[in-house]
């Protein structure tokens, strides 16, 4: 899988649980979840749960600690995809 | 954790405590009860003369049963129980659809479902069934276990 096709899974995801709905029309590597795009922190369990069944992978706790921007979700899971 | 110890460890007391007996609970699901009082609180003014129990009381009840109560049941198998109390779990989403008004003096029963216990969140499929076992409300309700003082 391509690192496009991963952002744009990664993108789609975590569009339901976007509450800056105008930073998804310039999402770079660097947009952070909270900060940016307005994401509750509550909500980054579900969105990890939803890249795992995505991709059929599986995100640690510590892993998970370590993705704050786009480009970092898109990092992570593309060293772990099968 | 026995129902009689997680039931004894739910924080929430009088006025704001509805729920007060665990049937059943595992680590999977926790089937729970209230006895909604006839001089709760918030009757006299929902409504005057003709009392319902708000629908968000019945959204806080369903939460603590299948979010709270259960969460703590689940955390203490991560955790060493003496830790628990340091702990409380914050209402993070829910989404609820009501179907039948809770009278005064009715008795629910609280039947939740784990979806994921996960980073000290708890997603819950709960349902709100009255004494007849009709459904009275239901939906998916999260919260997430916070450390006090933080």
């Amino acid at each position: 899988m391509t690192e496009a096709e991963i952002t744009e899974k990664v993108i789609a995801l975590v569009t339901p649980y976007v509450k800056n709905r105008k930073a998804l029309s310039n999402i770079t590597p660097d947009t952070t979840f909270l900060a940016d795009l307005g994401i509750n922190s509550a909500r980054l369990v579900d969105i990890v749960l939803a890249f795992e069944d995505e991709f059929g992978i599986e995100v640690s706790d510590d892993a998970a600690d370590s993705i704050a921007t786009v480009g970092d979700a898109v990092a992570l899971i593309g060293k772990l995809v099968p | 954790m026995t129902a009689d110890e997680v039931l004894h460890a739910v924080p929430q007391q009088e006025p704001f405590r509805f729920i007060d007996r665990i049937d059943e609970i595992d680590g999977e699901h926790i089937v729970g009860s209230y006895a909604f009082k006839r001089d709760e609180f918030f009757y006299r003014g929902h409504f005057p003369g003709d009392p319902v129990t708000p629908g968000a009381i019945l959204i806080e009840a369903m939460a603590q049963t299948g979010v709270v109560a259960l969460g703590i049941y689940l955390a203490a198998q991560e955790l060493p129980v003496a830790e628990l109390p340091q702990w409380i779990t914050f209402f993070t989403e829910c989404q609820v659809e009501f179907h039948l008004p809770v009278l005064p003096g009715e008795r629910v029963t609280l039947r939740g479902e784990k979806v994921f216990f996960r980073r000290m969140k708890l997603k819950s499929r709960v349902e709100l069934l009255l004494a007849d076992g009709r459904i009275g409300a239901e939906g998916t309700l999260a919260g997430v276990g916070v450390k006090r003082g933080r």
